[in-house]
């Protein structure tokens, strides 16, 4: 069914009984030629690319739970390609391409909005960081500005120019960077690889891999032995948990990162605005909410909550950066597990197993790598070749010392 | 017209009015009001709009749960938006505004939205706006912004101070109604140290809001003297207008006490709010239970209300939102509400309940209409109620005039900080809610209507047992209390979710506008699961997160995929239990109080010579000394960077981290922590050293000075000394914790001056005491000591130097700072001394080729830095294995080196990338410049930078690409030793 | 989260400063057969269980001290802490 605003008049005029499920709710098949574990932003992304760019039948998703319950339901929605190394920033500009053709692809509106994300700048040196930051970006094919203090107080007068401890002294404006309604993202790449042909089947989990000479088979299930041709697991939260089941340690520590929504205001935000001397970065949804977030709590968690440190220190971030959200009120919190990885970088790489491929490893910043990611993941998964923009991904890249580290703390995921 | 619907009786100080102000209009109320009371008191109904569609609407509840009447309270910078008329505390002089409505409340132009209402279904902005592809940011979404939000902010920073506490208990007891009260008593008697917290400003929770005896006594008075008896016990804290927000790990809670609130402006030096940590061994939620709504075609009236709230309206605040009266319900419960406000003379025209078997001998507690088996289908008039339509059991229809219906659809257990920690309510069917589950948050019990017991006498009881229970966990002596007699009625409920007659939308989530037929869409489309519903049509994220509507959605979904509703499930309840103030997060750190600021020994003494200050991490350091008649930043640098050169400059280095190393295997400990080698470093010798990460990466880098056999003194970089000192921590305990060493950090204990230039060592000679050889024979480079400067002052001297000067870098027990600092300057008067700050340093060390944070960014290993050779293969050493994968160490990879500017003058901007001229710049770069410079020494800008095989390409001309500012420039490549190579001056 | 110190007694996690997985104790010797594999495999692969974990905490605001913390990662319920040091003597003791 095709969506469009003709539709939606001729449905109301006719008392809405003509809308159909989004996606199918079937019960899975015996054998597939491809499975995809996990029905979240990047395993629903790749089951539309493989369907529909890729031409390939007979796929499968597998989600233990609801599709899109994962961090693509739970996170602060921001899209950018703003990444300094050649390892990265290329596979985000992808992406954000991806991202802006998104509704037409899909024939589902996402809200993919562009409106601009601004890195505060506060001492010298980070300018000089972000100059080189912003300068690989043009050079890699994304956008970049380098504004002033004045320019930063002309585009956010909010801010806290006059009593600040850290003073604004700039910004890296990457003006094609935004948010998207994330929730959208999920059932809109569900609704389109189901429309391929794509089984999603959910509440199926995933038990055990049955690898045989190296092998994989097919995978147990919660509903029943599924034979499988090839396997992807893109499981944010649980890589740790799903590859351990094939026998393999990964790069990877899981934590819990929290974010935050205030009740609905009007409008006062124009972008995402992240704050340079503090943990905190905010958007303004289309619903009127402040959605802003901060640093990981720092410890192992699988528990998807976290604690008050955590959120004081946000708040304490945001008060400095905009006095005047003083009396906007948390409205809820709440808490994704990211599994962290050793460099900040993520993998999408074949296993030791063949037949077996892994994507995962995101970090936090996940979201906005969903299209790109999807694309990247069917491009291997079809044709055992990496991805032009995903060549860095590799599992072995810590053994041969090319760690994709933009942050530069090394092998301490709680810092990355 | 004056309070027209203020009935007799309640718990007001009828003998002050206070004046308020609701959109500009003057209106009166008391001492006890809220401002919901008051309006209604004053027969205003109507006091706000829907979310989505602009629906007029009224006050809904008469607690924190409110979705309806919310308002931006105050005016200016205090403005404050989505505030709960139901919460807020009337004072004199109070001014409220409606808000989400142009240009007025009872006018409100995007009220035509409510027309379009079979169009904006749930989730239709899903399916369009997708034509033509630019629309969506600049036409559509544009429009769907400015209609977004309820409330606004004033945009002005928030005038009120906050603050934070820390709590430690041996019982949390949160809510102060029967359960709470009977709790508290028990547990303060027995001698336990006990917090109470109640949100509402005044305690007893329902007792104030119900017609009934405890003990023979008026339950409000009743819950008053237990008030009053409680704060007589010094082990009892009584927290009012303090909600618990949250239940976090291992006994920690938050809670959120409003001080200033319920006043126009907190007094002086008064913070607004209180965040406090509570630290409670054990805990007990008696947070009551909120009613739930019926939903009905047009149950969104202005006037229909929860019965509940209509009767705590009439009973604690001596309030009837009309003269005629009616109530719907499905529980003997609403019969209170008709009792009540019949006894105070309002005109109860009918109560509708919905069960068949509820007749007049059954169910009714006094003399009004009963409609038993009936519902209500309708309910008529647009800003304000004005009848409802029932129909009855024997099927005819009949409207009964009224300007406000009591809707009673049963009691749900506050269960919300049960699940905090991700616990999940269980389904009750005696009292068709969810009640808390098994898994509770630790040390946590649940009595009252929490618990889903809902007579007095039960939740008295469950008070009395849950409190023991708890100080018996904690081995604490327990002395059983008599139960108080209290009303013990039997709790009769016939789920009734919605009516089903009728074509209309049926109202769930009164903010967010979400109706029934809004989730049989979502069925429809397949959006089942609890999450897939919630987030498809809103249901549940407003700012009541569901308390008034989460349960009627469910029970709709629950209908229709057949499963029941403890199948369906439902959504995470998260904190904050109510939502809460950014500035009460924050505290008291905001402003210039965001973080401490660290201040140098010789702050004040440079603010006394006008230094200009720059934040490094937490500190404050002069970054240059502006003297007279210099109006750029530069000529003052190139000054101060000159005078070092050609004389003496001083400049405080304090910051640098500076860690004591002590014990027998000092020397051989450092040898495992740095690169290079350590264990051999004579006594009375400094060594530069390179420590790395255990993945190769360069961590950080400074000087060790032996003192002694047994002793050295490790110097950081600034934003290195916290890491680098819980890193050799590590080293130490975790590694070698056979080793005999001891770690210290002596950061803040020694102040500490670099003095350089060609005349360093003639001004030191000045202050340093006889008997101290400073000579270059005797004291010469890397050379240090532990010597008496100024008779007898102890000190320490470290002959090194950051500059390439001949240089020194003195220490002094941090109190003698300032005086040290004056002292230099007065003894150097001669050679003029000139203080230099943190540029002209920068500028010295470019200059030389050092490498600094800059450069040492954590992504640059050894090699790349130049100093590969110094790692050590003929020892063990942190970091050194891994430091040898190719990606570390290819030759193909970048070097740091020197640029020079090839005109000269340009700035070569840090950041910048570097290709060859003969490439394309475009792609992945071959480096990029770290750190810029004017040197007024060579007369020309110059940078560090790292470029792919740099070793190789001295003297090659590259392409400076700063796309960024718009620039292409080109740079020389040269070693990054722009002065001194041979380090003749650091010999002199 | 409340850490139960074994010097200091209970101690608000806001203390410490996290390092991660305990199993960085067991540093791998510097010549041993195959060191840039061993290396590799302690700092890099972890086990990373949804369950017990001991880890590494430092009472950085405290006592200085580098505690193993076992912890439940599921529910954040604190089952032990030791000294880490402790625990690393007694490795060397058991090797």
């Amino acid at each position: 069914m095709r969506y469009s605003a003709l539709r939606i008049a001729k449905e109301a005029l006719t008392g809405h009984k003509g809308w159909t499920p989004v996606w199918r709710d079937p019960d899975p098949q015996p054998v597939y030629d491809y499975i995809i574990i996990g029905g979240g932003g990047h395993g629903l992304a790749t089951a539309h690319y493989l369907s529909k760019v890729y031409g390939k039948a007979r796929i499968a998703v597998l989600e233990k739970g609801w599709i899109g319950g994962g961090n693509v339901g739970r996170n602060t929605t921001i899209i950018r390609s703003n990444y300094l190394l050649p390892g990265n920033e290329p596979f985000y500009e992808f992406s954000l391409k991806l991202w802006e053709g998104l509704e037409q692809d899909l024939n589902y509106n996402a809200m993919v909005s562009q409106r601009g994300i601004m890195n505060l700048i506060h001492t010298d040196s980070q300018r000089d960081a972000y100059r080189r930051r912003g300068n690989a970006m043009i050079l890699q094919g994304s956008d970049a500005e380098l504004l002033d203090a004045e320019q930063v107080r002309k585009e956010a007068p909010f801010l806290n120019f006059d009593n600040a401890r850290f003073p604004i002294k700039g910004a890296l404006v990457h003006r094609r960077g935004g948010t998207v309604r994330h929730d959208a993202v999920a059932w809109g790449y569900a609704r389109s690889a189901d429309s391929h042909g794509v089984d999603i089947i959910q509440n199926c989990e995933v038990t055990g891999f049955n690898i045989a000479q190296g092998r994989i088979k097919g995978v147990e299930t919660s509903r029943g032995y599924i034979g499988a041709t090839k396997v992807g697991v893109a499981v944010a939260g649980n890589s740790s948990k799903v590859m351990a089941m094939a026998g393999m340690r990964l790069p990877i520590e899981s934590h819990v990162l929290q974010a935050f929504v205030s009740e609905g205001l009007k409008p006062v935000i124009p972008g995402v605005i992240t704050f340079g001397a503090g943990h905190f970065y905010v958007s303004q949804s289309d619903k009127g909410g402040l959605v802003f977030g901060g640093d990981i709590d720092g410890y192992n968690s699988y528990a998807q909550r976290g604690n008050l440190p955590v959120v004081e220190d946000v708040a304490e971030g945001g008060m400095a950066l905009m006095p005047m959200i003083g009396r906007a009120r948390l409205l809820r919190m709440w808490g994704g597990i990211m599994d962290m990885s050793m460099d900040g970088s993520p993998f999408i790489d074949r296993t030791a197993v063949d037949g077996l491929y892994f994507n995962g490893g995101w970090c936090y910043g996940g979201f906005k790598a969903t299209p790109a990611s999807g694309y990247a993941f069917a491009h291997l998964l079809a044709t055992d070749q990496p991805h032009d923009t995903a060549t860095a991904y590799r599992l072995d890249r810590t053994l041969t010392g090319r760690m994709i580290d933009e942050k530069g703390v090394g092998a301490q995921p709680n810092l990355h | 017209m004056s309070q027209i619907n203020r009935l007799s009786g309640g718990q007001l100080d009828r003998s002050r009015p206070l004046t308020f102000t609701f959109d500009g209009r003057s209106y009166t109320g008391h001492p006890g009001d809220t401002l919901a009371s008051a309006l209604l008191a004053n027969g205003v109904r109507l006091m706000g709009r829907s979310f989505k569609y602009h629906r007029p609407r009224g006050v809904v509840s008469a607690g924190s749960e409110e979705p309806n009447a919310l308002v931006e309270l105050r005016t200016g910078a205090r403005q404050e938006p989505n505030t709960r008329a139901t919460v807020a505390e009337l004072y004199d002089g109070l001014s409220a505004q409606s808000q989400n409505r142009w240009p007025s409340l009872a006018f409100d132009a995007l009220g035509v939205n409510d027309l379009f209402s079979n169009v904006l279904t749930a989730g239709f902005y899903y399916k369009t706006f997708m034509w033509p592809r630019a629309f969506w940011e600049k036409f559509y979404e544009p429009i769907i912004r400015r209609a977004a939000g309820l409330g606004s902010l004033s945009m002005e920073a928030d005038p009120d101070a906050y603050d934070k506490g820390f709590l430690h208990c041996d019982l949390l007891v949160i809510g102060a109604g029967p359960a709470g009260l009977a709790a508290a008593l028990t547990a303060g008697r027995n001698g336990a140290q006990v917090i109470l917290a109640d949100e509402d400003f005044t305690l007893g929770g329902r007792l104030n809001a119900e017609v009934e005896e405890i003990d023979g006594t008026p339950a409000h008075l009743w819950a008053a003297t237990a008030v009053a008896e409680l704060q007589t016990l010094p082990n009892v804290r009584l927290m009012h207008r303090t909600t618990v927000l949250g239940a976090f790990d291992h006994g920690t809670y938050a809670a959120l006490e409003r001080n200033a609130d319920h006043v126009a402006a907190p007094a002086p030096d008064m913070p607004r709010q209180t965040l406090w940590r509570i630290y409670a061994r054990q805990s007990l939620l008696c947070a009551g239970a909120t009613e739930r709504m019926i939903a009905f075609q047009n149950n969104d009236r202005p006037g229909v209300m929860m019965a509940g709230a209509m009767r705590a309206y009439a009973n604690r605040w001596a309030v009837t939102a009309g003269q005629q009266v009616a109530v719907f319900t499905n529980t003997d419960n609403g019969h209170r509400t008709a009792r009540d406000l019949a006894a105070l003379g309002v005109d109860v025209v009918g109560v509708i309940d919905s069960r068949p078997s509820a007749t007049a001998t059954s169910a009714a507690l006094g003399d009004y209409p009963l409609f038993a088996g009936a519902q209500v289908v309708d309910a008529k008039g647009k800003l304000g109620l004005t009848g409802v339509t029932i129909r009855r059991a024997d099927g005819s229809t009949r409207t009964l005039p009224c300007q406000a219906l009591g809707v009673s659809g049963g009691w749900n257990p506050n269960v919300s900080l049960t699940c905090h920690q991700r616990g999940r309510p269980v389904w009750n069917d005696q009292i068709a809610s969810f009640v808390p589950g098994a898994q509770l948050p630790q040390g946590m019990r649940v009595a009252g209507a929490a618990a889903g017991l809902f007579s007095t006498a039960e939740a008295l009881q469950s008070g009395i047992d849950a409190a023991r229970a708890a100080l018996e966990a904690l081995d604490l002596k327990t002395t059983a209390l008599p139960c108080p007699r209290a009303e013990d009625g039997a709790y009769d409920i016939a789920p009734l979710w919605y009516v089903a007659e009728g074509k209309g939308r049926k109202w769930l989530d009164f903010q967010n506008d979400v109706t029934v037929k809004d989730v049989k869409l979502a069925h429809q489309e397949g959006f089942r699961s609890v999450e897939h519903l919630k987030r498809y049509t809103t249901l549940g994220m407003a700012t009541d997160q569901g308390k008034t509507s989460n349960l009627g959605g469910l029970a709709v979904m629950a209908e229709a995929t057949g499963q029941s509703i403890a199948e369906t499930g439902t959504t995470m309840f998260r904190p904050p239990y109510t939502p809460v103030a950014m500035g009460a997060l924050a505290g008291r750190a905001a402003g210039k109080d965001f973080k401490p600021t660290r201040l140098t020994p010789s702050h004040h003494w440079a603010e006394e010579q006008g230094a200009v200050f720059v934040e490094a991490g937490l500190w404050l350091r002069a970054q240059y000394f502006p003297r007279q008649g210099e109006t750029h930043w530069r000529q003052t640098v190139d000054r101060e960077a000159l005078a070092v050169r050609r004389s003496v400059g001083v400049c405080d280095v304090t910051t640098l981290g500076k860690i004591d190393v002590q014990g027998k295997d000092a020397a051989a400990f450092l040898n495992l922590v740095y690169a290079n080698g350590f264990a051999k470093l004579p006594v009375g010798k400094c060594r530069y050293g390179v420590m790395l990460r255990e993945d190769g990466i360069a961590m950080d880098d400074g000087t060790a000075a032996r003192l002694a056999e047994d002793h050295f003194v490790v110097t950081t970089t600034t934003a290195n000394a916290g890491p680098v000192y819980r890193h050799m921590e590590f080293v130490r305990q975790c590694l070698v914790p056979e080793m005999d060493v001891q770690l210290i950090s002596t950061t803040d204990a020694w102040a500490q001056y670099a003095v350089a230039g060609p005349n360093a060592r003639k001004l030191l000679q000045k202050l340093v005491d006889p008997g101290h050889d400073i000579s270059n024979e005797a004291f010469p480079f890397m050379g240090c000591g532990e010597i008496t400067i100024c008779g007898g002052l102890r000190a320490r001297l470290f002959r090194i130097s950051f500059s390439g000067e001949l240089a020194y870098e003195i220490a002094v027990p941090t109190r003698y700072g300032d005086a040290l600092m004056r002292e230099l300057m007065t003894e150097g008067a001669e050679f003029d001394v000139t203080p230099y700050g943190t540029e002209a340093l920068g500028v010295l060390r470019i200059e030389k080729g050092h490498a600094t944070a800059n450069e040492l960014n954590g992504q640059t290993s050894a090699d790349h830095l130049g100093m590969g050779r110094m790692v050590s293969t003929k020892k063990d050493s942190i970091g050194a294995v891994l430091s040898r994968r190719d990606g570390l160490n290819a030759p193909e990879g970048v070097r740091l080196m020197g640029f020079e500017a090839l005109d000269g003058e340009t700035t070569l901007p840090a950041g910048s990338h570097l290709f060859a001229t003969t490439a394309t710049a475009q792609g992945a770069s071959e480096g990029w410049l770290s750190s810029a410079a004017y040197s007024p020494h060579l007369g020309k800008s110059i940078a560090l930078g790292f470029l792919e095989r740099g070793q190789d390409r001295l003297g090659e001309v590259v392409t400076v690409a700063n796309p960024l500012q718009g620039q292409s420039l080109k740079a020389r490549v040269v070693s990054p030793h722009f002065i001194d190579p041979e380090g003749e001056r650091l010999r002199a | 989260m409340i850490i139960p110190h074994p010097l200091l007694g209970p101690r608000d996690a806001q203390e410490f400063t996290y390092l991660g997985d305990a199993g960085l104790i067991n540093r791998p010797y510097w010549l041993s057969e195959d060191a840039a594999r061993a290396f590799h495999d302690y700092l890099y692969l972890r086990d990373n269980p949804a369950g017990q974990h001991r880890e590494l905490w430092f009472h950085e605001q405290g006592d200085r001290s580098w505690l193993v913390v076992t912890r439940d990662t599921t529910t954040h319920e604190i089952l032990k802490v030791e000294l880490a040091r402790d625990v690393a003597l007694a490795r060397r003791g058991a090797a």
